[in-house]
Parts: C-alpha cells; sequence; structure tokens
C-alpha cells in the first residue's frame, strides 16, 4: 500500500499547487463492466465477469504516476450459457476452486496524448502470470471518470482450456476483452 | 398457382431429374441433419459438441436454400399426375402431405436459427457467413423454441413415416408408377410393379 500513500501525499502536494487536483480512486461496480467474447467455430460468443475490484489511483494532472489493480472474481464468469459456466470452472479452464482470482496489477501509465494512455503490467490468470499492456481512452466527467479499453488475450498462454480444449480450432486462442471501468474521487482527495 | 403450366404431364411419366435429384439430396440431407440434431443435444460439453452443433447448424441452412431452389422448381413444374383410379380423398392427403413437408422443411431451419440466436449462438454459415440474428439473447425464448424445434422435427418424422408408408402401398399394393417415378437411376417410364 506503500504506492497509495506516496500517491496520496503526491496528490495533496498537486493539490496544494493546484485548485483541481482530483485523483480517481473509487471503483464503481454497478457502472463498470468486464466484458470478453471468444470464438467457438468462429462464432463470436459474449461473455462478462459480474464481480470484480479495482484499487485505482489516477490524477489527471500526474497520469504517469498512476497505478492500478484489478482483481476477478472468476466464478462470477458468464460465458454465454449455463453449460459454458459450468465447464470454465472445471481444471481444463480456469480451474476456479484452486484459482478463484485473476489479477491484473499495473506497472505503468504512458501518456499517449490526448485523452489516450497505454497501461502495462502484469497478468496473473490459474497461477501464471504474464505481461500485458493495453490502450486506455480516459473520458472525465466532473467527478468520474470513465477508462475504456479492449485486448486480445491468448488464452493458451495461463493454460485456459487444456487438454481436449487445447486445439484453437474449435475455441479460438484469441479472447476479445472490453472493459469499463467508472472511477469516482474520494471526498478526502478531491478538492 | 396461376403461373402453373396448365397440362400436367400425363400419368405414367416420371418425375423431371432436377425434381428426383433434389428430392433425394433433401432426403439425405434431412435424414443426416435430423441424427445429428438428436445425437448431439444431449451430449455432455466437448470440442466434439461444439463442431456437431455448428456442422448442423451450417446443414439447415443449406437445406434451406436447397428447399428454396426446389420449391422454385414444383411451382413451375407440374408434377406428373397421379394415377386415375386413385380416390379423391387420397389424392388430397396425398396433397395435404407434400404441402405440410414443405412447409416443415421451410419452418424447421428457420426455427433453428431463431432459437440459436436466442441462445446467443449466431449462426456463421461455414464459419464464414455470419447470419444477422433476428432476435436478442433471451434464455426463456431460447428453451422455447428448442422445444418448437424438436416438436417440428418429429411431426417430420411422422409425417415422413407416413410418406414413406403411401409410397410403399403405392408400389406393392397398388402397383403403380407413384414410387418408382420418383426413384433415381430409372430410366424408362414404364410403371412399375416389378424391380
Amino acid at each position: 500500500m506503500n504506492w497509495r500513500h506516496g500517491l496520496i501525499l503526491a496528490a495533496l502536494a498537486t493539490a496544494l499547487s493546484s485548485a483541481h487536483a482530483i485523483e480517481f480512486n473509487q471503483l464503481q461496480p454497478g457502472k463498470s463492466a468486464l466484458a470478453f467474447v471468444s470464438k467457438q467455430m468462429n462464432v463470436p460468443v459474449e461473455g462478462q465477469f459480474k464481480s470484480f475490484r479495482s484499487k485505482l489511483a489516477f490524477d489527471p494532472a500526474k497520469p504517469a504516476a498512476a497505478k492500478a489493480e484489478l482483481e476477478i472474481d472468476l466464478a462470477s464468469i458468464d460465458a454465454g450459457s449455463k453449460d459454458a459456466n459450468d465447464e470454465v470452472a472445471s481444471k481444463a479452464w480456469f480451474d476456479t476452486k484452486a484459482f478463484p482470482v485473476a489479477k491484473f496489477v499495473s506497472t505503468s501509465f504512458k501518456p499517449l496524448g490526448g485523452n489516450r494512455f497505454e497501461v502495462s503490467g502484469k497478468m496473473t490468470i490459474k497461477g501464471r502470470t504474464q505481461d500485458l499492456a493495453t490502450p486506455v481512452t480516459l473520458r472525465q466527467e466532473g467527478n468520474s471518470a470513465t477508462f475504456e479499453g479492449s485486448l486480445v488475450l491468448k488464452r493458451a498462454d495461463y493454460a485456459i482450456g487444456e487438454g481436449m480444449w487445447a486445439d484453437f480450432g474449435t475455441v479460438a486462442n484469441e479472447v476479445q476483452v472490453k472493459f469499463r471501468l467508472v472511477a469516482t474521487a474520494a471526498a478526502a482527495a478531491a478538492k | 398457382m396461376s403461373s402453373l403450366p396448365s397440362t400436367p404431364p400425363a400419368s405414367g411419366t416420371r418425375y423431371s431429374g432436377v425434381a428426383i435429384g433434389l428430392h433425394w439430396l433433401i432426403a439425405v440431407a434431412i435424414a443426416g441433419s435430423f441424427s445429428v440434431g438428436l445425437y448431439m443435444a444431449d451430449l455432455p460439453l466437448s470440442p466434439q459438441k461444439l463442431k456437431l452443433y455448428s456442422w448442423h447448424k451450417w446443414a439447415g441452412v443449406t437445406i434451406f436454400l436447397v428447399v428454396m431452389v426446389r420449391l422454385g422448381w414444383r411451382l413451375s413444374h407440374r408434377p406428373p399426375q397421379l394415377p386415375a383410379g386413385m380416390p379423391a380423398w387420397q389424392r388430397k392427403v396425398a396433397e395435404a402431405t407434400h404441402v405440410l413437408l414443405y412447409v416443415l422443411m421451410i419452418v424447421i431451419p428457420l426455427s433453428g436459427w431463431l432459437m440459436s440466436s436466442a441462445k446467443g449462438f449466431q449462426t456463421v454459415w461455414f464459419g464464414v457467413l455470419p447470419l444477422p440474428d433476428l432476435l436478442a439473447k433471451n434464455e426463456a425464448l431460447g428453451k422455447l423454441l428448442e422445444e418448437v424445434h424438436e416438436l417440428l422435427n418429429w411431426s417430420t418424422a411422422a409425417v415422413v413415416v407416413a410418406h414413406l408408408g403411401a409410397a410403399l402401398k403405392h408400389h406393392f399394393i397398388d402397383r403403380d408408377d407413384v414410387l418408382t417415378r420418383m426413384l433415381p437411376l430409372l430410366r424408362s417410364p414404364t410403371s412399375g410393379g416389378t424391380k
């Protein structure tokens, strides 16, 4: 949590110099969404995770110092049908009993100009950690910020779908992930 | 119906090669997808099951298109007349059975397509051409359409049994040419009764 303390100090320091300093750090789960599209026999099938948490610290004045952590409850998956939900909890897929949570921890926020950023970090699913980078678009409306983006995850990188499912001919390796995280600024951080 | 040629071919004439070809092509395709559909529905989820579902859906779309061609052919080419001695009620039943079969051949692929959409699995013909989803995902509606699709298929099975039974009855009991004029690989328009 040290980085958060650092960030709050940084935010306070910024607040002293700028009346508009603001740190978005309260995820609004009801307004946020984590969806994905898998391809089965080339048929796009939509799914989503209904339960996830995020620790977020984003100061628009100092985007490069931003931090984000995302924890996803894998049991909250909706993979498109009841059969699929039961199946993806199994050992061959997420092995949800042994690995109930997927986690992303950011390592850098790189401004790409305008309201776009590249967020890099480490994604851990099923005990496997991979580097990951994704473009993120920021939309700021008063006390609320929306971070949106999409990226392609390769399921094989995390051993999601082993054994008879390992062949990409039926379920494609590439999974399109779309996220929308809405965060507000905590009263203490907002000035 | 006014566009039909006014005089049907005389009794004793065979169906055209196109009509015979379409009839048997569709018969084999329907028997195949019916069996696959019956088999795949209760399989545990596996890559094989996903493949079978896709193949079944591709077959359904293809059958629908071939049925459209066949319907066009049927409406522009009158089939040979039924045997002269056939009672009026039998003619009516035969006519109704054929109309019903056409209706089922059209409605069944449509019900499968709608059911797929309602269940949230788009139909992508041969994995290449996505068909639009006319229905939004809706679990209850998907379940209902699944039952409709199943019921229509069992109805088809029953009507096909009647259709087959009638053809065999014409061949072995009435000893007319109703069966043989639809059989492929026969060249002469002689009436059946002997092999």
